[in-house]
């Protein structure tokens, strides 16, 4: 790529003076003088080479895979030869709403739990602890390396905090707290399906669920915490002066003049907080995925890693994820735009 | 994005450290062996022809294993180091047991192993009929001491055999022999007996059986070897092979007779690790426990004190001689560098000279070659022998004798099953259903 940035370029540099109209001397183009462009030909380069190479990584990476995905779905295939891939059509949908359909639409409702949880218990938590910790309190630092902690654990520490040292019926401190470990009487955290919220006859968010829900959310919190205290910081003081001056309190002075000049923060939150209810996967699989705890995330890699792969089924899984997720994007994207408009 | 992707243990333990470092340079040097053996491979000395002729082998050969557990990988080592044809180099590639299980189809194309830890039964003929396994049918002309259940075990549809059997273990009732001496508890001989034993145990204020089933496989014991017991080991392999119904009335019967022995068992099993149901045998808080003899290695307190029996009959005209005993060995690739070396190198795996070298390592097992040295063998490795001898039908544990995305599914119908025994036959037709179409996929 070449190295002229533009800064040492006179054309960029000069860019803000010039009107469409105003001639450029350096690099005048076109017949009869009548039009010229802003740019050498270095700059087409450099910008072509911009946009391109991350346009065919992007295209490489994220496009071509998501096809594959998307053809795959159609096709009863276990990995191993090409010559074994069959073509079946709509099959795989079809079972996935006819033979597989409680795994499908409990996967469903439990991204979704997810998705409320993060955001209406994960997020605000995050938030509320960045701005106490944004208080310059005695030993900030350490409160929030303790809360961001979990965000840096490695996730095979995190699996046995959960399930040998919380959750474990005998031996976990939960049941040892609450005087729950003796035969017959020990709660089983993870492994008990019941409902917390029932959803129709079969569905709902079960106890063990929510018991992996709180491990999402005690990580999440940390993230969110970490994003906050940077955006906090970006607040100008003299709003809240001027606020408090007019008589604002605590709560006014945050929600009506603090949180609206986050709102770059609050953004890339929310959308951290819909993408990881999205994706969740990796605290389920550390604490052995019990049962009534899919998500869609678990449903593709459960078939379509494992010895004998199906591929055909976990793609169509993989689909039913892509398309849950275009929903999100869509959605944000239509907001994004309006404001750009506006 | 995730918080789980960034920087975790930055600063690793020293021995963290060097455990890491010591299993990736395994790796590596396995993956230069391999790839050199390729080239030897290409040169094509005369006798690299691949036929088997003990002695004349040479060039380098690479062992896939999944020991990753210390006593398991130092027996691995100690075969290989009983390997008598010196002009074989052989490194071994070791990876951590659930990656190397989910990643075998890559690992059975990549090539770079020529030899492969695995498992008997269904799970290597799968790979058999996917051709992608060597047929080893001479190694097996040429070894003795195995006999015919390990051969069937290792047999494909094509009759030819894949898997070299190098050993065994059980799944019994495990109890405590200072609780059943305390006690004056006996072995029970039928199913009567058994549940008089859990009443009294039940009366003692001892739960009768420890019951665990995190990870959703422990249980399949339980299933297993009561549809063995119900309906006998042909209907039990018919069953796994999706050649019955799930709604039949046979497997009925066996969700029935669970759901009257489930009152004997611990509550709350799903959340709990079969180490934990071991601790409650080992404290006294359960005086049983059906699971594989690996129990015993949950502590050394256990493994002094824990004896065990095999599960009862049922019905007397089926008998109790049929049994769980999952058998582990190894297979060849279909194309792999070194034939010769690989057939020997399996030929020597099957000798009684290479399983006790083994076993010294890993107690916890036993020899499929019946000339193996079993005088060093403790009491549950000859009790084990005993049993899995006598026994007229061998499985290989649930997930190992059916399609593992069905045993997933079953597995996850156990775990709902004993949550709530009313929802029997919807949960039956719902697998039923599962299994229709799982193996319409690989048929």
């Amino acid at each position: 790529m070449s190295t002229k940035a533009p800064t040492t370029d006179p054309n960029l540099s000069a860019l803000a003076e010039h009107n469409d109209d105003t001639p450029t001397p350096a690099t005048p183009r076109g017949r009869g003088g009548r039009r010229y462009s802003l740019l050498t030909s270095s700059d087409r380069s450099t910008i072509t080479a911009m946009t391109a190479i991350p346009a065919a990584l992007h295209i490489a990476l994220v496009w071509i895979p998501a096809l594959g995905t998307f053809l795959l779905s159609f096709t009863n295939w276990n990995g191993v030869r090409w010559s074994s891939l069959k073509w079946v059509g709509l099959r795989n949908y079809k079972q996935l709403f006819t033979v597989f359909e409680k795994d499908l639409y409990e996967s469903l409702l439990n991204n979704l739990w997810v998705m409320l949880a993060l955001f209406f218990v994960g997020t605000p938590l995050g938030m509320f602890i960045a701005y106490i910790l944004d208080k310059n309190l005695r030993g900030s630092a350490v409160y929030q390396s303790v809360f961001y902690a979990p965000v840096v654990l490695s996730l095979a520490v995190v699996g046995f905090i959960w399930k040998s040292v919380m959750y474990s019926p005998g031996q976990g401190v939960l049941n040892s707290v609450l005087g729950r470990t003796g035969s017959g009487n020990q709660i089983d955290w993870l492994g008990n399906p019941d409902r917390v919220i029932a959803v129709g006859g079969e569905y709902g968010l079960g106890k063990n669920f929510l018991a992996l829900v709180v491990a999402m959310i005690w990580i999440h919190v940390g993230y969110v915490m970490v994003l906050y205290l940077a955006g906090l910081k970006s607040v100008d003081p003299t709003l809240r002066e001027a606020a408090a001056i007019d008589g604002a309190n605590e709560w006014q002075v945050f929600r009506k003049v603090v949180l609206p000049s986050m709102k770059p923060v609050n953004i890339v939150v929310l959308v951290i907080t819909v993408i990881t209810s999205l994706r969740v996967f990796d605290i389920i699989d550390v604490l052995n995925n019990p049962i009534g705890t899919d998500v869609l995330s678990i449903l593709v890699t459960d078939n379509i890693l494992g010895e004998s792969g199906n591929v055909g089924r976990g793609s169509a899984y993989g689909v039913v994820l892509l398309l849950v997720c275009f929903v999100f994007a869509v959605v944000y994207l239509r907001n994004a735009f309006s404001e750009d408009d506006a | 994005m995730s918080s789980l992707e960034l920087p975790s243990s930055a600063y690793p333990s020293p021995t963290a450290w060097g455990k890491h470092l010591s299993r990736r340079q395994v790796v590596q040097g396995g993956l230069a062996l391999g790839a050199s053996a390729v080239v030897l491979g290409a040169c094509g000395s005369d006798s690299e022809d691949g036929s088997l002729n003990p002695g004349s082998a040479s060039g380098t050969l690479t062992i896939g294993s999944n020991a990753s557990d210390p006593d398991p990988q130092a027996g691995l080592v100690a075969v290989k180091d009983t390997f008598p044809n010196k002009d074989v180099e052989i490194s071994i590639n070791t990876l951590d047991h659930n990656t190397y299980q989910e990643n075998i189809n890559n690992i059975l194309q990549a090539g770079e192993d020529d030899v492969l830890a695995w498992f008997a039964g269904f799970r290597n003929k799968f790979f058999a009929e996917q051709g992608l396994l060597g047929d080893i049918s001479d190694v097996w002309e040429q070894s003795s001491g195995l006999g015919e259940g390990f051969k069937a075990a290792s047999t494909a549809s094509d009759g030819k055999q894949y898997f070299m059997p190098t050993n065994y273990y059980t799944w019994a009732v495990n109890y405590s022999k200072k609780l059943f001496a305390e006690k004056g508890y006996n072995e029970p001989q039928n199913i009567g007996e058994l549940l008089d034993l859990a009443d009294n145990m039940a009366t003692d204020g001892i739960t009768p059986f420890a019951f665990a089933n995190d990870g959703q496989w422990p249980i399949m014991g339980t299933f297993d070897i009561l549809n063995m017991r119900v309906n006998g080991y042909d209907f039990h392999i018919d069953l796994m092979g999706g050649n019955e119904s799930w709604t039949d009335e046979r497997v009925r019967t066996v969700f029935s007779t669970w759901e009257s022995l489930l009152p004997y068992h611990q509550t709350g099993a799903n959340g709990r690790t079969w180490q934990e149901g071991a601790a409650a045998l080992e404290t006294g808080e359960a005086g049983m426990y059906l699971l594989g003899t690996f129990a015993a290695s949950a502590s050394d307190a256990l493994a002094a004190d824990m004896d065990f029996f095999n599960f009862p009959e049922i019905d007397a005209s089926i008998g109790a001689s049929a049994l769980d005993a999952p058998i582990d060995g190894f297979q060849m690739i279909a194309n792999p560098s070194n034939a010769s070396a690989a057939k020997e190198l399996l030929l020597h795996m099957s000798t009684p000279a290479a399983q006790d070298a083994y076993l010294t390592k890993d107690p916890s097992v036993v020899a499929s070659n019946s000339n193996a040295n079993t005088g060093t063998y403790n009491d549950l490795q000859k009790k084990s022998a005993a049993l899995a001898g006598a026994a007229t039908g061998i499985s290989q544990f649930l997930d190992r004798d059916t399609i593992p995305d069905f045993a997933g599914e079953c597995g996850n119908m156990f775990a709902e099953f004993i949550e709530d025994p009313s929802k029997t036959d919807s949960l039956l037709a719902d697998l039923e259903e599962k299994k229709v179409a799982i193996f319409a996929d690989y048929s």
